[in-house]
């Protein structure tokens, strides 16, 4: 082993490093640690004169391993990879100690700070001299691409990839695609009608040559890896067969079950049994829900089957599961609106004339329920005064600590409808900042200020319909705190809208889980790097786009979805990919067929061979995760790059200076 | 070979010893157990040194050339000052030198000890036993004065340490005993010459496999939602007992035995030690099951996750002597830690 040649490099990474830990010290002493050729310090070693150091001393002092001690591997492994394979040392013949992350950001001790670098340098020596090199793993990457969710997101970002000539299977869990966009009216800050910008993409995708389109479908299972998945989806039985419907409509319009719509209506219109979420829905095929089919519900009906044209009507379909190849995967799941039943205070529920945002936007739309005529809840009169109360369930450590981004511009463009469809309406806006920092976003502000929307700065204390003073008689009371005059406000309205915030889908956690990636404290799922690589997860393959991963507004969330589809067809277009080697390998040999490791490879990597009553990794698959490696009570599995010697091997080394040989020989 | 001038008795024969330090006495009664065979090794072997069955003394021993034992086959852990002289003794006497059964392979039930302290165990023994009445309090001495002059006893160490950890054995043949037709294999093998693996610790007489490969029962994929001790199921015959909750060590433990114990419905304890490759059994027995105790999936209610993992620990009782049972002296863990007096430090006394 003596003669492996070790390189140590200690990185001062500006002063984040240096500032804790006595560098030139920790070089120095590893200058004489057992089987170091070298030792140095360098203030940025991930700088290109850094990494030409270690080339060079590859190269002049005949270095056989390397050791950088800086960051995390997550930051440089791969740049200090490079520079090893540059100078002709393979890739694997490197350790990373992370004396940034894992000790100098954690403590202001120099000493001890000091003394742990060392252990760390000293680990990764005594690892180093026992890797072997390995080779990079190609794996094709399978041109076909999942999406998940057909908002704006997954439909710029479907329409983005089979524009680039790879295939899409775009699966949505709703009768139609569209998402949230589909459901407001006009858009901030341009005031475009959402519809007449969105309408023409959900069509595109409905006919595209290269989309197979996937609607009311849920994802069930997701196997392999990047460049090769295998999915799993139920496509939920419509009992409308899709060949031969034409999308007329006639069996909504005979259809006499009638129901609230809870979903695209948000609560304020009604639907038939046998529907379609809104007009302009892609695909045209309606679906009937069996909640509120009379047929389904007491056997006696079918006035759709009646009428259809075509004989469409199937009341026997069957949910269908289908098998998708794909190399890789856009999450484009969106968001949830805050429940404004949460704060009771604000009377949503129990106050007719106490409105949601979203209800608000079905409201002005000219196709929704009122036909885009603002009214109270009696449906007929229009209100002479509208309250505006921003931040609802959110900037409040009660409720989401983080601002949804969307709801102060959305606020004033409610602001700015009012005002256009009722001049003589009086607007209040109940704000603590205005966020008004996106494009053209303040002037837009500047422009509904100027139209003599009333702002009132603080937090609304209670919307009530307890008169106690002249003129509040038969209307709701905004109690606030007007914090630019510092007094207490009382405000009679006739309508009072809540800008609720958005927060992550119910179901959030589950998706990931599918994916094997995490979501944040507030049930978004989290980005690789939340600058440098906002689209990618830490699941190779698997990439995110619009507001499931965070608040935004749509001109962000469309430039995500580009940002993501054009990751994706980068690695379509590459053909394969070089993956590590880092894969559990079975020594048939050694192995006796207990079967512990069976049933717990995450990606059902390993299989069991009853006529040899041994089992094997499918290298393809194996993540190299290494749980069977650690199972294994035969020792039988190795996983490369982690050999029980070199994780041994580093613990020993970490352990320098308190270590004892086992044989005591205590009495 | 230059037998003739340096054998103790010098009658051709390869000269054989056995001997037995720290150990119940099975692994005598295991060579003894061979049968009739035991008269083709007497006709093989020169028998110089065997305490249990003729006549040895130590000064005997002490009397042969260096290297003049071709064979010696030793059992038992060291576990005082006699075991480790005689341990280092027949080291220098004998060309190999075999860790012969459990206890000098690896400590087993002796190096269970390690868990307490000579103290406490002399405590145990001569004191807090309810046979026994020792209102004085006396407890061995190493040297006690009698009118007819001093008397020596061997020191009782605190450690128990299996042979290899006190001298460098050439092979091991593992077993609580070791099987008697794997004894007898091995002995053929080398009476009649047949070329032995490269020494150093190497295990003979053993399969390279765990036990499960020679357990004839049925094997699935497992998910163990808790353990049973033997007296509380009885298990469905032809099924692998670890299935059925049953804590058998045989996925981490050596074959060799033939599946003796799970073949007959009781779980393998794990006599025939660690495989080759593996640094520690218990440890790996211990990340065995817990990889497939079955709690639950990941995403399911916190709280019945912790009650099921609550389930499935309490159901192990006596974690050390199960998955350590064998093994502990040769084990990462070797010992508890003892304090200054020799005493276990935090036991008992921070649980309350
Ligand atoms: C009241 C209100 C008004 C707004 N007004 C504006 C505005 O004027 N201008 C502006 O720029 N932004 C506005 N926004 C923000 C805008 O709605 C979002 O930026 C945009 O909708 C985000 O698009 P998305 O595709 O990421 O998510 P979504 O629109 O939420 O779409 C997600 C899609 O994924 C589907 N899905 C979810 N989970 C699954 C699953 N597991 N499987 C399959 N499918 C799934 C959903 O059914 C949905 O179709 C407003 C927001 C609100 C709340
Ligand atoms: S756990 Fe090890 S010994 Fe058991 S089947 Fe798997 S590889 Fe073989
Ligand atoms: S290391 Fe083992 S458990 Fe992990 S992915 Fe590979 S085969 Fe599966
Ligand atoms: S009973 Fe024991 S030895 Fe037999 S297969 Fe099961 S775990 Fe292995």
């Amino acid at each position: 082993m003596s003669e492996e040649r070790v390189g140590v490099y200690v990185c001062h990474c500006g002063t984040n490093i240096a500032k804790t830990v006595d560098v030139q010290d920790v070089a120095t002493w590893a200058a004489g640690q057992p089987h170091v050729t070298v030792a140095r310090d360098y203030k940025f070693m991930c700088s290109s004169l850094g990494q030409e150091m270690v080339e060079q001393d590859i190269q002049e002092q005949g270095l056989t391993r390397v050791v950088v001690a800086a960051c995390s591997p997550h930051m440089h492994e791969k740049t200090f990879q490079g520079a090893c394979e540059r100078a002709g040392l393979n890739r694997f013949m490197f350790e990373m100690a992370n004396i940034r992350e894992l000790n100098s950001w954690t403590t202001k001790d120099r000493e001890s700070a000091t003394q742990k670098a060392k252990s760390m340098v000293r680990g990764a020596v005594e690892r180093v001299v026992h890797h072997r090199p390995l080779d990079m793993l190609p794996v094709p990457i399978n041109p076909n691409t999942l999406i998940v969710g057909g908002g704006i997101a997954g439909i710029t970002a479907a329409l983005d990839i089979a524009n680039a000539g790879y295939h899409v299977y775009l699966v949505e869990r709703e009768p139609s695609i569209g998402g949230h966009m589909a459901q407001v009216d006009k858009t901030f800050p341009t005031l475009d009608c959402a519809a007449c910008i969105l309408t023409p993409r959900m069509v595109d995708v409905g006919q595209h040559p290269n989309i197979t389109l996937l609607s009311y479908s849920e994802l069930e299972q997701v196997d392999g890896h990047v460049g090769n998945f295998t999915v799993r989806v139920r496509k939920k039985a419509r009992f409308v067969n899709e060949a031969l419907c034409t999308g007329c409509g006639d069996c909504i319009e005979k259809c006499p079950g009638k129901t609230l719509d809870e979903v695209f209506e948000v609560g304020l219109g009604y639907r038939k049994a046998v529907y379609k979420p809104f007009p302009q829905a892609v695909p045209k095929y309606p679906v009937i829900d069996t909640e509120s089919c009379i047929f389904f519900q007491r056997g006696k009906c079918k006035a759709c089957e009646l009428v259809c044209p075509t004989h469409a009507i199937d009341f026997t379909q069957k949910d269908e599961y289908l098998q998708l190849q794909v190399g890789n995967i856009i999450l484009a799941t969106g968001y949830d609106l805050f429940d404004a039943r949460t704060i009771p205070q604000y009377g949503y529920g129990r106050l007719a004339n106490v409105f949601t945002s979203m209800e608000f936007e079905r409201m002005v739309n000219a196709a929704g329920p009122t036909d885009g005529q603002i009214v109270l809840r009696d449906g007929v009169t229009p209100p002479k005064s509208v309250g505006i109360i921003h931040c609802v369930g959110s900037r409040d450590k009660h409720y989401h600590e983080y601002c949804s981004r969307v709801c102060c511009m959305y606020s004033l463009k409610f602001a700015h409808l009012i005002h256009e469809r009722l001049p003589d309406t009086e607007v209040y806006n109940f704000y603590i900042d205005i966020r008004a920092s996106g494009k053209r976003y303040e002037e837009f502000y500047h422009r509904v200020l100027e139209e003599g929307t009333h702002f009132i700065r603080g937090r609304v204390a209670e919307v009530t319909d307890a008169a106690r003073m002249p003129g509040e008689e038969g209307k709701l009371i905004i109690q606030a705190e007007d914090t630019l005059i510092g007094k207490q406000r009382r405000i009679p309205v006739d309508m009072v809208i809540l800008s609720t915030g958005v927060q992550s889908r119910h179901d959030s956690h589950e998706v990931a889980q599918l994916f094997g990636m995490g979501c944040d404290f507030n049930g978004y799922f989290i980005e690789r790097h939340p600058k440098l690589d906002p689209v990618l997860t830490m699941s190779d393959g698997v990439f995110i786009a619009g507001a499931c991963q965070g608040p935004m507004a749509i001109p962000e969330t469309v430039a995500q979805a580009g940002s993501a589809a054009s990751q994706v067809i980068s690695l379509i277009s590459q053909g394969t990919l070089m993956m590590e080697p880092i894969r559990a390998r079975i020594n048939p040999d050694k192995c006796s067929g207990c079967r512990i490791c069976n049933n717990l490879c995450p990606y059902h990597a390993i299989t069991f061979h009853a006529d040899r009553k041994v089992s094997e990794v499918i290298t393809a698959m194996c993540q190299g995760c290494g749980a069977c490696v650690s199972a294994c009570p035969s020792s039988a599995i190795t996983g490369a790059h982690f050999t029980a010697q070199q994780v041994m091997s580093q613990i020993e080394g970490i352990l320098w200076d308190v270590r004892e040989t086992i044989p005591l020989m205590a009495r | 070979m230059t037998n003739k001038e340096t054998s103790p008795a010098g009658n051709g024969k390869p000269k054989l010893a056995i001997y037995w330090a720290a150990s119940c006495g099975g692994c005598e009664i295991a060579i003894l157990n061979i049968g009739d065979k035991i008269l083709a090794v007497d006709e093989a072997f020169e028998i110089v040194f065997w305490p249990c069955a003729a006549d040895f003394k130590y000064e005997d021993v002490r009397n042969y050339p260096d290297h003049s034992i071709d064979l010696c086959l030793f059992n038992g852990a060291i576990r005082s000052s006699e075991n480790e002289e005689m341990a280092h003794l027949l080291r220098q006497k004998s060309k190999v030198l075999v860790a012969f059964g459990s206890c000098a392979q690896e400590g087993c039930i002796p190096g269970l000890s390690n868990l307490t302290s000579a103290s406490d165990t002399f405590r145990a023994i001569y004191m807090d036993n309810p046979s026994i009445d020792n209102p004085a309090a006396t407890l061995p001495q190493t040297v006690t004065t009698v009118p007819e002059g001093e008397l020596h006893i061997p020191v009782f160490y605190n450690t128990v340490r299996s042979l290899d950890q006190v001298v460098p054995v050439e092979y091991v043949i593992p077993g609580c005993p070791p099987e008697p037709p794997q004894i007898w294999a091995v002995l053929e093998a080398i009476v009649t010459g047949a070329p032995l693996p490269a020494p150093g610790s190497t295990v003979i007489g053993a399969s390279h496999l765990a036990v499960c490969h020679e357990c004839p029962l049925e094997k699935h994929e497992k998910t163990i939602e808790r353990f049973y001790r033997p007296y509380e199921i009885t298990p469905e015959p032809g099924l692998c007992l670890l299935e059925q909750g049953l804590m058998c060590m045989g996925i981490a433990t050596r074959g060799g035995c033939g599946a003796l114990c799970p073949r007959v419905g009781m779980r393998c304890e794990g006599c025939y030690g660690l495989l080759d490759g593996v640094e520690d059994q218990g440890a790996n027995m211990i990340s065995a099951i817990a990889s497939v105790v079955n709690v639950g999936k990941p995403g399911d209610d916190e709280a019945e996750l912790e009650r099921r993992i609550g389930v499935a620990m309490d159901s192990i009782v006596d974690p050390a002597g199960t998955f350590y049972r064998f093994n502990m002296a040769h084990s990462l863990l070797h010992r508890v830690k003892t304090g200054n007096n020799g005493d276990v430090q935090n036991r008992g006394s921070e649980t309350a």
